[in-house]
């Protein structure tokens, strides 16, 4: 055994002790080593479109906006109250329908319509997931995920809101602009809405349920009302999202119900780095645009997706996000053992 | 009695897609979203085998039960290994390898409608003034045959009570010398290959699609819940209860509700029961 036997040590940079808290204000350097991520996330975000190549690619960011934000309703249940919901495609479907029928029977306008969606929508999606909201992990998991395939079926069966060919022309974004510079800044404010809700008492008796429900029980707090609370927020951001989609395409149909919706935002939060909210964003914007290059390749693209997934979920289970972090905040030297 | 012969029918071809799901889960606690994957695995193989490379019809379905098993093997070895014991991560990471396999197979363009496996025997009898074709009846006889086995092998092999060993009590059984990782292996593989003779007796009823692949996976995880995740004596209550409600709503109601019953049957399950109708798992576990 000649081999020398060492370890990877990792330590915080100095800056960063300097930095928590308030103690970030005490000198310039600070407060820009503080701010940079969350600034050069946020003006990413919104000079990304100008500098994308044509129109194409605009819709693209678009899409991803809008599987972000699934992305990220999927992670704040999954990771901060503990509830692994695999309902994208219910949330997206129940928004979407919600703001076409409203925009077709009633002919309300787009403003309207939206709001209404994100939040009767996140409301219907609720009360449709209180009585699951007592089982656990996996159950909790697949009763989430037939929730969209049961509503699919039943629009096809009793043939209401246009059966299988959906309702067509709904009132549309009066042009691309408008669209991205609507739905990003939306995407953020939902973002570190949530990044800020999640550390206030809400947030911290929420996580708590995550780790251990019987203890909270204990301590006298209502843990139904609170995951009530959760799924609300969560499904009327997915609602919002899918009333965002019928409207980009002015379409509404059975494909809003489609897998897609519920694995795709899955497949973000491992790309992007599971419990940290701005991951989930950034895988989204990474895998969306890669599954619109790989179109070129047809049926093959499913194939490639799927292994890239379960190959990160097997052999990186970190994520992006937090490997940038730990890059950023701390510094890495091998040491013998 | 037309009701009752193919709701029979329909039951049986149920539990014989489940099984290999149900083995996986109630072993080594995995739920091996693959299961679809394998079951198209088999009927495609032996079809190539037949067609392609000529091969005696026997000798191929036995040379592709043994391929699946080898495979559902290797799934375990070098992915599920790793994620063991992190339930959202098995299922992504078993779903994910499932649908790679599924989707190679339609990029390969296995889609059309000329991919049928011939029956075992031609041509149809007639029971209590019901038609029935032999192969229906031949999938009722592999059923019970391999239900049969299943417990022979479960109650009287060293290989198979080390399953049982491990399904009951894994600490104990790791204390008297029995490997966890050495039966999941064994229960993938035999569940693979318990995927692949259902695959090959119900195939030949109609076309391979791809779809059947998601369609099975379906059916044997809805079948699973229903009577239980990881009990036997679940699978054939989950089986027949489900086998028979759909030949019911497809004859009473309508064939566009079949999917509808199924769904709110696994729902209701779910949430009055979760562990399903004969499951054993404690209530802590599963509910708040």
């Amino acid at each position: 055994m000649d081999q020398k036997i060492g370890r990877n040590e990792r330590l915080d940079r100095g800056i960063k002790v300097r930095t928590e808290g308030i103690y970030a204000i005490s000198s310039w350097k600070g407060m820009a080593y503080a701010l940079l991520p969350t600034f050069s996330f946020v003006l990413g975000m919104l000079i990304l479109p100008l500098i994308v190549p044509s129109m194409t690619w605009q819709r693209i960011m678009t899409i991803s906006c809008i599987f972000a934000l699934l992305a990220l309703s999927f992670d704040f249940l999954a990771h901060f109250v503990g509830i692994v919901c695999l309902g994208g495609a219910f949330f997206t479907g129940v928004g979407g329908y919600i703001s076409g029928v409203l925009n077709s029977a009633f002919g309300l306008p787009m403003v309207i319509t939206i709001p209404i969606a994100t939040i009767a929508g996140g409301a219907i999606c609720t009360l449709f997931l209180i009585p699951c909201l007592p089982i656990r992990g996996i159950y909790f998991a697949i009763v989430s995920l037939m929730y969209p395939i049961l509503f699919h079926r039943v629009i096809q069966a009793l043939n209401i809101f246009g059966g299988t060919d959906g309702l067509p022309g709904l009132a549309t974004f009066p042009n691309i602009w408008v669209e991205l510079y609507f739905i990003i800044p939306m995407t953020l404010l939902f973002t570190f809405g949530l990044r800020r809700l999640v550390n206030e008492d809400f947030g911290i008796v929420l996580r708590a349920i995550k780790d251990n429900d019987q203890a909270v029980r204990a301590s006298n707090i209502n843990i139904a009302w609170y995951k009530t609370k959760a799924v609300f927020i969560a499904s009327a951001i997915g609602c919002f999202a899918g009333a965002c989609l019928a409207h980009l395409y002015g379409w509404v149909g059975l494909s809003l119900f489609a897998l897609d919706f519920s694995i795709f935002p899955i497949a973000a939060t491992v790309v992007g780095g599971a419990g940290t909210l701005v991951g989930p964003i950034i895988g989204a914007f990474i895998l969306a645009p890669l599954s619109e290059m790989l179109r070129a390749f047809g049926p093959l693209r499913v194939v490639f997706y799927s292994l890239i997934l379960a190959g990160l979920v097997v052999y990186k289970t970190e994520g992006l996000v937090p490997f940038l972090q730990r890059k950023y905040h701390q510094f890495e030297h091998w040491t013998e053992v | 009695m037309n009701i009752f012969i193919f709701g029979f029918v329909n039951s049986v071809i149920l539990a014989l897609t489940a099984s290999g799901f149900a083995l996986v889960y109630g072993v080594s606690r995995l739920a091996n979203f693959a299961h679809g994957a394998l079951y198209i695995l088999v009927g495609f193989a032996t079809w190539l085998f037949l067609n392609r490379l000529g091969i005696n019809y026997i000798v191929s379905i036995l040379l592709s039960i043994i391929i699946v098993s080898v495979i559902g093997a290797g799934i375990y070895r070098l992915f599920l290994i790793r994620v063991k014991g992190m339930p959202a991560s098995e299922i992504i990471a078993s779903l994910a390898l499932g649908i790679a396999i599924m989707e190679l197979f339609r990029w390969r363009g296995f889609i059309s409608e000329a991919y049928m496996l011939p029956p075992f025997v031609k041509g149809s009898v007639s029971i209590a003034g019901v038609m029935i074709d032999w192969q229906r009846l031949i999938i009722i006889g592999v059923g019970l045959a391999m239900m049969c086995s299943l417990w022979l092998f479960t109650h009287y092999t060293k290989v198979g009570l080390s399953l049982r060993a491990i399904a009951q009590d894994k600490h104990a059984s790791m204390m008297s010398g029995i490997e966890p990782d050495r039966t999941a292996v064994i229960s993938l593989a035999i569940g693979s290959a318990l995927a692949g003779v259902a695959a090959v007796v119900i195939l030949p009823l109609g076309n391979i699609t791809v779809e059947t692949g998601y369609m099975v996976l379906t059916n044997a995880i809805a079948v699973c819940i229903i009577g239980g995740l990881g009990s036997w004596a679940g699978v054939f209550a989950g089986a027949f209860l489900l086998g028979f409600a759909e030949i019911l709503t497809a004859a009473f109601i309508g064939p566009q509700w079949q999917m509808v019953v199924v769904l709110l049957f696994i729902i209701l399950t779910l949430i009055l029961k979760p562990s399903g109708l004969l499951g054993k798992q404690k209530e802590l576990e599963e509910r708040v």
